[in-house]
């Protein structure tokens, strides 16, 4: 099961490091993590992905809130939320695949941010899944170099 | 005033009479502004015993025990109290001297990440960073360290900000923290929910661990039980809630528990664990013992509640609080046909035992004791309100069925099961309590982890006792290779002990030898007697099984 945390926490130095630890040393998986300011520059939020049992899942909110740098947390399926995430693909191209590259990019929504004489640099902003399409899509076409943030998420509205 | 001032300023407000330690270079700003302060300094032999005594002080005081330690290895040696302290849930406030804040990082001499290395077992921690935050970290320290579920916390004290200019100091009245409120009361419609499903339960047991001693919430138990007649077993951080002898109390359970414990919380039909974490040496299999059944988990931190296994009603906060709230709701409940049963089991158990130690006696080796018929003999030959500790091992196991409490403490290292841990907690209770008789309990081996602490009972003349069952072997392991390596010991085996009775000749204590039966009750009153520190051995077989 899927279960999305999004953990406010004290913007301090070391918080990261003790969230961090308190997975590994419980053996609770983290499928991505990011972390940035909020309105309030004192605050970070922790959008943490993690994959585990309910009774798990439970735990690792339960232990979050022990932590006393965590301030909130709020918990959400993938279904209640608006996730997205940033993909960054360098590709090789010539001739040949240029044009298999920039139909791909319009089918799925991205767009060539960069490029020079070998390599273009694709840039595509939209939900986990929708990412891993596109970069199977271009599996074929002579990729260089992944660049993913991990999944942001909000509770839907 | 300087950091290392101000630092020693707070302790002094937040009533810190005493505190354990060791020194080195980055810590001696520390302990050179300590010399005008009211707090007294013990100079440990090994900082991991700061952190024992520190625990002892904090268990019998119920206050927060302080130790302090110097940068790098003082700071890693200081890290198995940490951690026996946290499986324990002991309050401490541990500082530690850290090389200068420009140096951190850089691998210098004496450096050594103790936050990041004690992050998962500390309850929080603190680098300084700003002399000017020594007053509201120093505040926080204490304060969460104390409570909820209490503790040890770390503040690391760069050399640096110890000696730079803190300013005027001024310490916080009050506590603001937003991320830390640990619940004390207990939510009232769960309170309610409690009685109810006490009221229609048969067969009901409490099963009560240290949380209650954290509490102080012993004698609210004690009242519950006998208003409502209810059955009580404990886990082993539990012990002594509830006298030995009490009618209503079936032992310790768990793997190395009663018989009769075990059985009484297999046939309960509700389990009210209150301040206990189901953990595994306490309940091995909680599927099996909780199916059917229901459970009430009573804890103060929320984690605890369904971490092992689901509660049917989850209640959260402080037991004592809790406990007072309960009384005021009327139960109906009538345990007088499963209190007849546990009764039967509990006065069969205690005679197959003795047929068992009868025919025991023929097979032990001449010239030794047995063990759990003297640790009986002990614990009825001590003060009424005598405090134990024990430490780790075989010992443990025999003190655990037979050490007979009354209205004393017994402490142990239960979580976490530190070696060594007998001889400084009880130097932190003694010192604690100067006019309390307190006795440590150890095997030959966990006493030689420690022994090094001999030197400060002699140097503060602290009149504990010290009694070490001496069978030559790593008892607990020894066994456990016997039953399952087929008699191959690797390891265990610790022939030629020190001749302890040099040891103690050369730390001035008294020394005394038990190896017949017949011996017991004359040299333990002698012992128990003695106004000076003193060492009693006791010759057991090694092939005595716990």
């Amino acid at each position: 099961m899927k279960r999305i945390y999004s953990v406010l926490v004290e913007n301090r130095a070391g918080v990261l490091c003790k969230v961090a630890g308190l997975f590994w040393r419980r053996c609770f998986n983290i499928d991505s993590l990011t972390v940035g300011e909020t309105e309030d520059p004192a605050v970070s939020n922790m959008i943490i992905v993690s994959t585990g049992e309910e009774h798990t899942l439970e735990q690792i909110e339960k232990q979050l809130n022990k932590k006393i740098d965590v301030i909130k947390i709020n918990a959400f399926h993938e279904t209640d939320s608006i996730c997205r995430e940033l993909l960054f693909v360098k590709v090789k191209y010539n001739r040949n695949n240029r044009k298999d590259i920039m139909e791909n990019c319009e089918i799925m929504g991205a767009e060539i941010v960069d490029m020079n004489e070998t390599l273009m640099t694709l840039q595509m902003c939209d939900t986990p899944d929708r990412i891993k399409t596109f970069i199977l899509s271009l599996k074929g076409l002579g990729i260089v170099e992944v660049t993913r943030t991990g999944t942001l998420a909000t509770a839907k509205l | 005033m300087n950091g290392a001032q101000s630092l020693v300023k707070c302790l002094e407000k937040e009533g810190v009479e005493k505190l354990f330690g060791y020194p080195g270079v980055a810590i001696v700003p520390f302990f050179d502004a300590l010399k005008d302060s009211s707090v007294e300094e013990i100079l440990i032999r090994q900082e991991q015993n700061a952190a024992h005594a520190a625990g002892g002080y904090a268990r019998t005081t119920g206050k927060v025990g302080v130790c302090v330690a110097t940068s790098g290895p003082g700071a890693t040696n200081l890290i198995t109290g940490i951690a026996t302290a946290f499986a324990d849930s002991i309050p401490l406030v541990c500082i530690t001297g850290q090389v200068e804040s420009h140096l951190l990082g850089n691998d210098v001499f004496q450096e050594a990440d103790v936050s990041g290395a004690c992050e998962s077992f500390v309850k929080y921690s603190y680098i300084v960073r700003d002399p000017a935050d020594i007053p509201r970290i120093v505040k926080e320290a204490f304060y969460i360290a104390g409570s909820g579920r209490k503790g040890p916390v770390l503040i690391d004290f760069p050399m640096d900000i110890q000696l730079a200019e803190a300013g005027k100091f001024s310490y916080p009245k009050e506590i603001s923290m937003r991320t830390y409120k640990p619940t004390v009361r207990g939510n009232g419609k769960q309170i309610k929910n409690v009685c109810l499903q006490l009221s229609k339960a048969k067969k009901p047991i409490l099963c009560v661990g240290g949380g209650v001693h954290l509490s102080g919430a012993e004698k609210e138990i004690r009242q519950f039980a006998e208003r409502y007649q209810l059955p009580v077993v404990s886990t082993m951080m539990g012990i002594g809630v509830m006298p030995s002898d009490h009618p209503l109390y079936f032992g310790m359970v768990g793997n190395n528990g009663q018989s009769y414990g075990n059985r009484a919380m297999n046939e309960a039909d509700l389990i009210m664990m209150v301040g206990a974490r189901v953990a595994d040496r306490s309940v091995s299999q909680p599927g099996l013992v909780m199916t059917g059944k229901v459970l009430i988990h009573i804890d103060v931190d929320p984690a605890e509640i369904g971490k092992i296994t689901g509660a049917t009603t989850p209640l959260v906060g402080d037991i004592r609080t809790i406990f007072k709230e309960i009384e005021k709701h009327e139960i109906t409940t009538d345990t007088s046909a499963f209190l007849r049963k546990l009764t039967e089991y509990k006065t069969q158990a205690k005679q197959d035992k003795q047929i068992a130690s009868r025919n025991n006696m023929r097979k032990r080796a001449p010239h030794t004791i047995d063990p759990a018929a003297f640790i009986h003999t002990l614990s009825n030959a001590m003060d009424k309100d005598a405090i134990i500790t024990v430490d780790v091992g075989q010992n443990q196991m025999w003190a655990c069925a037979n050490f007979a409490v009354r209205e004393g403490l017994f402490l142990t290292s239960g979580g976490f099961g530190s070696m060594g841990y007998a001889l400084p907690a009880a130097m932190g209770a003694q010192i604690a309590e100067k006019d309390r008789q307190v006795v440590a309990l150890c095997g030959d081996a966990g006493f030689q982890m420690t022994m090094m602490e001999l030197g400060t009972i002699h140097q503060y003349k602290v009149p504990m006792k010290v009694v070490i069952l001496q069978n030559h072997t790593l008892g607990l392991v020894y066994q456990y290779q016997k039953l399952r390596c087929e008699k191959r010991y690797t390891m265990t085996e610790m022939d030629d002990s020190p001749h302890f009775e040099c040891i103690a000749q050369a730390y001035e204590m008294e020394y005394y030898h038990i190896s017949e039966e017949s011996e017991v009750n004359d040299v333990l009153r002698e012992f128990l007697l003695d106004d000076h520190p003193a060492i009693l051995v006791c010759d057991v077989d090694p092939e005595e099984m716990a």
